[in-house]
């Protein structure tokens, strides 16, 4: 159980703003933290895990007082048991995958905790290297293993999945649901990916200017209880080639190629580099079930 | 030619234990100026960097001035602790110090500034102390810098002249070292002298710089 209220003032790109955030999440919940750039989550996170300081607020974690303005308790990032998932990993150069790992331990903690979460992230092979040498998606699970190996009360995973290809994204997701249950820890990640928060959170809270604007599961949060019937995507134009009477457009969405028809019409308005939306009706796509 | 072998050893003394002592104060030194916030720190900077801008004689100067028995400064130097700087050994190690400290905090600081400030946070979120941080994290990641500014201060004390000549002098087995020893041995017209104690500082040195770019060539890959 967290119950936090945060007040900082911040400069952003757009001037000065007043982060102004209360939250309260139950034990073991998964929350997103979802906004545009710049709107306070990262400054946020930091404040919970002591990181930074708050000019007023409060953080109560499972009954005990981390911070209080009000009576000046202010715990120590070294006291407050955060788990932290830095944007670049904050990986240490200087130590083993291994290392790594060890150096998290509180004291008194069994070294078996090390085995058994590098098992666990499936980072065994990968122990005795150093970080430089380590893969954007390995660096990224050893990340996530120190921020377990520490014991934490509250996982803050800032942006974690952000230098990451599509495919492997995917895969860390999963490892990270995996862990959040397996060890039922509160988290927060701070994400502006709408598939992730989809996909992680059964919370997400809108971020915007310093403030939380809605909240909800992310399907009330996204969809605003009118769920589309249509398809919607944005893409570039590679080509359009003419076809006929028609044209024929060969368009990039997300990573796939695309190819559709257009009328003359509306292909005289267009030209190669435009970005363009494709809307299609969908009442009875074909659904696939992937493995 | 009998060999004094005196002056040799007296600056491999003298920079052995300057570079000790600027390790002790320079590298806490140099974490401070990377991260405080205080408003006078392009001051500190300056007067850190000064010694790499003046002359040695004029810090030897005013280094002798502050010694002298007859400044306040010297008289309670010798009242407190009954040292006396001007013309003796422990006087040349501090000047030493004074005037190769850029030399050594320099590249250690930029190493500190260099480190993404998410390591210490990342150690701090992990309930190490402040210390831990800077011994276990900090420190062996900035380890080619620490290499070159100890190296840097140890050759720099072996060359400097200036500032010894100032405040030394030229007492055997005092303050004599290999620097003044060529100086001396030249005005003597004795050339053999001067040369081999040349040519043995110029191996040293080459031979000290030689190491330092081998090692950090190591530690890159």
């Amino acid at each position: 159980m967290i119950i936090a209220s945060i007040n900082k003032r911040l400069h952003g790109a757009n001037g000065e703003f007043q982060l102004n955030v209360s939250l309260d999440i139950a034990e073991g919940e998964f929350v997103a933290l979802f906004g545009p750039s710049g709107v306070g989550k990262t400054t946020l996170l930091r404040c919970l895990a002591g990181l930074d300081q708050p000019e007023q607020g409060g953080v109560v974690v499972n009954g005990e007082t981390w911070l209080d303005s009000a009576v000046r308790i202010n715990l120590p990032p070294q006291h407050r048991r955060v788990g932290y998932m830095f944007q670049d990993y904050a990986l240490f150069p200087n130590m083993t995958v291994r290392g790594n790992l060890e150096f998290a331990l509180r004291k008194g903690s069994a070294k078996k905790r090390v085995d058994e979460l590098l098992a666990l992230m499936d980072l065994g092979e990968l122990q005795y290297r150093k970080p430089d040498t380590l893969s954007g998606g390995q660096k990224q699970r050893v990340a996530l293993a120190r921020a377990l190996a520490s014991e934490p009360r509250l996982l803050l995973l800032d942006e974690p999945f952000s230098a990451l290809d599509t495919e492997m994204r995917s895969r860390l997701h999963d490892e990270i649901l995996r862990l959040q249950r397996h060890f039922c820890i509160t988290t927060i990640i701070v994400s502006h990916d709408v598939g992730e928060v989809y996909k992680l959170a059964s919370r997400v809270m809108l971020m915007e200017a310093g403030r939380i604007v809605q909240q909800g599961s992310p399907n009330e949060v996204f969809s605003a209880g009118q769920t589309s019937g249509k398809f919607r995507f944005t893409g570039e134009i590679l080509a359009i080639e003419p076809m006929d009477v028609l044209f024929s457009l060969t368009v990039l969405v997300g990573n796939q190629i695309v190819r559709v028809v257009a009328m003359p019409s509306e292909a005289g308005e267009l030209r190669t580099g435009d970005r363009v939306m494709l809307v299609s009706k969908a009442f009875n796509p074909m659904v696939l079930k992937l493995e | 030619m009998t060999i004094d072998w005196q002056p040799l050893l007296l600056t491999f003394k003298l920079a052995s234990v300057t570079t000790a002592i600027l390790l002790c104060i320079g590298v806490p030194f140099a974490w401070w100026l990377a991260n405080t916030r205080i408003r006078f720190k392009p001051v500190v900077e300056a007067m850190v960097s000064m010694p790499l801008v003046l002359p040695p004689s004029v810090l030897g100067f005013y280094l002798l001035l502050a010694f002298s028995p007859e400044h306040w400064f010297g008289q309670w130097l010798d009242r407190v602790a009954g040292l006396r700087l001007a013309f003796s050994f422990e006087g040349l190690i501090v000047a030493s110090v004074i005037f190769s400290f850029p030399f050594l905090v320099h590249p250690v600081q930029a190493a500190f500034q260099n480190l993404p400030r998410s390591l210490t946070d990342a150690a701090q979120v992990l309930g190490k102390s402040n210390w831990q941080t800077f011994l276990r994290v900090l420190l062996p990641n900035i380890k080619p810098a620490l290499l070159s500014g100890t190296v840097l201060a140890f050759a720099h004390t072996v060359g400097e002249f200036g500032v010894v000549l100032m405040i030394g002098g030229n007492l055997p087995n005092e303050t004599r070292v290999a620097s003044i020893a060529i100086y001396d041995e030249v005005e003597a017209l004795n050339y053999a002298a001067a040369n081999f104690y040349a040519g043995v500082l110029f191996c040293l040195s080459f031979l000290i710089l030689l190491l330092v770019y081998i090692v950090n060539r190591k530690a890159l890959k």
